[in-house]
């Protein structure tokens, strides 16, 4: 396979996997300012930092209102990273390495594309909000079902599931670590309602607010939050399940190709330690130093990758 | 469709009957839904010059346009003829010139031509092929009157719709082909890559390796190039991906550079190497030339192939068909004036109403004039142009085209086509038995370019 189809696939999956985590943390920011009577800005700032666009944010906006950050996460092509500018460069992407993609995964992203461009030509009403989310979260749904549904279980595969990975986790990371400091233990000793909303924001921002339940007893505890969102190899959005995946997919190139790159070895070093390594130990170490270096580790695994298989734009 | 006493043309009668059962909004629907199938599948194709409009769907109409079983044959031979001629005019343009010597050729309209490479003269490709893909340019004027506009020897385009268009019908329609016997054009992309394959240099071993070259995602044709990889199951490659390395054309891939055998390329000839033709080109690979004429590389088409399809070249078809076949032509050419020629040009200025002037490199019915559509104002205008530089022109008398139907807004409407059958050229020659119909949508325009408001139809040849 040609090193820039390998790279336009990485970052076809990047993207699309970026689009539904700005659609959730949309999501999970919109609860907040629902369920708190005094909802302020403050939430938005969380929102837009867990996006990793605080400061794009300020090049582009005089002030903070939820109005505007929402418009920026979900429709400004100056943002890189919103709704609408990952859902057409992953388009974009696909389009290139078309030739790669079975007819139904091409057509449901280009669907996806075709969609979101209507409903995103105008700035979104709140009140629509909740249709515009649902719609996002389908369409990814439906790239993804087609995906798994018709694609050879090939190198075209495993790259695409590594951009995927790559990307997921460092967005799980990144969520944890924006909001670290409400699950440190001195400040969960008690459990505010204040607390609880905030840990329930994390938990929409991967979608686990429900499957925690079934995992954990119903109380939200700030160490169970983070090892499930860190250690837990059954929850989808965890890190330890990212490198899971990762860990395999590079591992079927390896037998493929007869030959190993310094991502295999990264790979499963860091899969190694999420395994090992007990919620308690880490929280002892320091969550944030934790989260900091896991998302150094990942931007690097990301270049060895890229190394490794010779990819090129 | 339709006979001048109301019965439908033979062809048509199944087909005929079927329609007169439809519901007419189902038909409506069924139209409107084909639209669909074609934007969400993204079979687009940009305009030039119109940056807001980059991505643009070609009108599908939904009625096919039908050939007979023996009609067809008639046809495919004279196209066999045609296409067997042009290889054999190539051959002999880059080695002995034969025709020039014959005197049937002026030496100055090969050797002055834009499109003759000297790059090529002394070389033969591997397997004595320079046109493997060929896309004739037919008009019908009556029953089994068939005219040549353009030969389409260097990369004709649009094989896609053919395949795309048929696809939708048999989605659409499935119960039409279990009543009409109609001959599939399905395998044209595994043809195509036996076709290639077998052309492949004489060094290599094992099973070739193909790619299909393309400018890139802005070019106006890239939907159909990444279609043709696709379907045959090869590398999409840009210029930018391949590399020429221990005089091996490779390209870079996730284990490292490899080689590549046959490159069928949607990439002008000024394109190709910036080593040997335009050097600003940023699509070519510096150095393929030297490849290819070392034997190591398959290029499809060959290089200097564009001299063949040449407008003024064209004029001297049926000549060129007698001198290589030793057989009269048997399809015909629309008769021709080259404007080069003084009294051809004082006949084109005075009628200039009632012809077609194209210009000699032009395509995409860019540059033309329709005389008998144009306003007296548009003729003048162009008679200056035509008086300034009249090499540059050939005239043509406008054919009065026969019409197939299409759905309108009140029915079924006639309207002027032409037939752009596919010819596989190897150690045998294949036709597909069908190809691309694109329709002048607009009342009355003779015009069927889809950059101009052209259409298409799916076009069944019929078993019989």
């Amino acid at each position: 396979m040609l090193g820039r189809t390998a790279n336009g696939l990485y970052w076809m999956f990047r993207y699309i996997e970026r689009a539904e985590n700005s659609a959730r943390l949309i999501d999970a920011g919109l609860r907040m300012s629902l369920t708190r009577s005094e909802a302020t800005e403050d939430d938005w700032e969380g929102v837009l930092q867990s996006a990793d666009v605080r400061e794009l944010y300020d090049q582009v906006h005089e002030g903070l209102t939820s109005g505007d950050a929402i418009d920026f996460l979900l429709r400004d092509r100056a943002n890189p990273s919103s709704v609408m500018s990952c859902i057409e460069a992953g388009r974009n992407n696909a389009r290139m390495v078309r030739t790669a993609l079975t007819r139904e995964t091409w057509e449901a992203i280009n669907e996806c594309w075709i969609e979101m461009k209507g409903i995103l030509a105008r700035r979104a009403k709140t009140t629509d909000m909740p249709e515009i989310i649902d719609t996002i979260k389908r369409r990814a749904g439906l790239i993804r079902g087609a995906f798994h549904g018709t694609m050879l279980r090939n190198e075209i595969f495993n790259f695409s599931r590594i951009g995927t990975f790559i990307e997921r986790a460092d967005n799980t990371a990144r969520i944890l670590d924006v909001k670290y400091y409400v699950l440190l233990p001195a400040v969960s000793a008690v459990g505010s309602s204040m607390d609880n909303v905030q840990w329930e924001s994390i938990l929409r921002s991967v979608s686990a607010h429900r499957s925690y339940g079934w995992v954990y007893d119903a109380e939200l505890r700030p160490a169970n939050i983070a090892d499930f969102l860190i250690a837990n190899g059954r929850m989808p959005r965890s890190l330890a399940y990212c490198y899971d995946k990762l860990v395999s997919n590079l591992g079927y190139l390896a037998r493929e190709y007869g030959e190993r790159h310094a991502a295999h070895e990264t790979a499963e070093q860091t899969l190694g330690l999420l395994r090992s390594q007990s919620i308690a130990e880490i929280m002892d170490q320091g969550l944030h130093q934790y989260l900091k270096e896991f998302i150094n580790q990942n931007n690097r695994l990301g270049r060895e990758i890229s190394d490794g298989y010779r990819f090129y734009q | 469709m339709i006979n001048a006493d109301s019965s439908p043309r033979q062809p048509y009668s199944t087909y005929h009957q079927w329609y007169a059962s439809q519901d007419r909004n189902r038909l409506i629907a069924k139209s409107k839904e084909a639209e669909k199938i074609f934007r969400k599948t993204g079979i687009t194709f940009a305009v030039y010059g119109h940056a807001d409009s980059s991505e643009k769907l070609i009108p599908f109409d939904l009625i096919p346009r039908i050939i007979s079983g023996r009609e067809w044959r008639r046809l495919a031979q004279g196209i066999e003829q045609r296409v067997i001629a042009l290889n054999a005019f190539l051959d002999d343009i880059y080695h002995k010139q034969e025709i020039i010597r014959a005197g049937r050729i002026p030496r100055e309209l090969i050797e002055r031509n834009d499109a003759f490479l000297p790059q090529m003269i002394g070389f033969r490709p591997p397997g004595g092929v320079y046109t493997h893909i060929v896309g004739t340019d037919i008009v019908r004027t009556g029953e089994d009157q068939y005219y040549v506009l353009e030969d389409n020897a260097r990369t004709p385009s649009g094989v896609s719709y053919m395949l795309e268009n048929r696809e939708t019908m048999m989605q659409m329609f499935p119960e039409l082909f279990h009543q009409n016997r109609v001959r599939p054009v399905e395998n044209y992309p595994n043809l195509l890559r036996q076709s290639l394959a077998s052309l492949a240099p004489a060094g290599c071993n094992g099973k070739p390796r193909v790619a299909v070259l393309t400018p890139g995602i802005y070019n106006s044709a890239f939907y159909e190039h990444a279609f043709l990889a696709d379907m045959m199951g090869v590398e999409l490659v840009e210029g930018s991906d391949l590399r020429v390395i221990d005089g091996r054309v490779k390209m870079r891939t996730t284990r490292g550079y490899e080689a590549i055998d046959v490159l069928y390329r949607r990439v002008d000839d000024d394109f190709l190497d910036p080593l040997t033709f335009r050097p600003d080109s940023a699509l070519g690979i510096p150095g393929i030339m030297d490849v290819y004429r070392a034997g190591n590389i398959t290029i499809a088409n060959a290089p200097g192939t564009g001299i063949a399809d040449d407008k003024a070249i064209y004029s001297y078809m049926p000549e060129i068909v007698e001198f290589y076949t030793g057989r009269k032509p048997l399809l015909e050419n629309v008769p021709t004036w080259r404007c080069s020629e003084p009294k051809s040009l004082a006949y084109v200025l005075e009628h200039l109403a009632e012809l077609v002037v194209k210009e000699v490199h032009g395509s995409g019915g860019y540059g033309m004039l329709v005389g008998p559509t144009a306003t007296k104002k548009e003729c003048a205008a162009f008679a200056e142009k035509l008086k300034s530089r009249p090499g540059n022109y050939i005239a043509q008398p406008t054919l009065s085209l026969s019409t197939v139907p299409i759905m309108v807004n009140k029915g079924i409407a006639p309207r002027h086509v032409d037939l752009r059958p596919y010819v596989l050229v190897s150690d045998k020659v294949q036709i597909i038995p069908g190809g691309l119909t694109r329709v002048a949508l607009k009342e009355g325009s003779l015009v069927v370019n889809s950059s101009q408001g052209g259409g298409t139809k799916d076009t069944w040849v019929l078993e019989d």
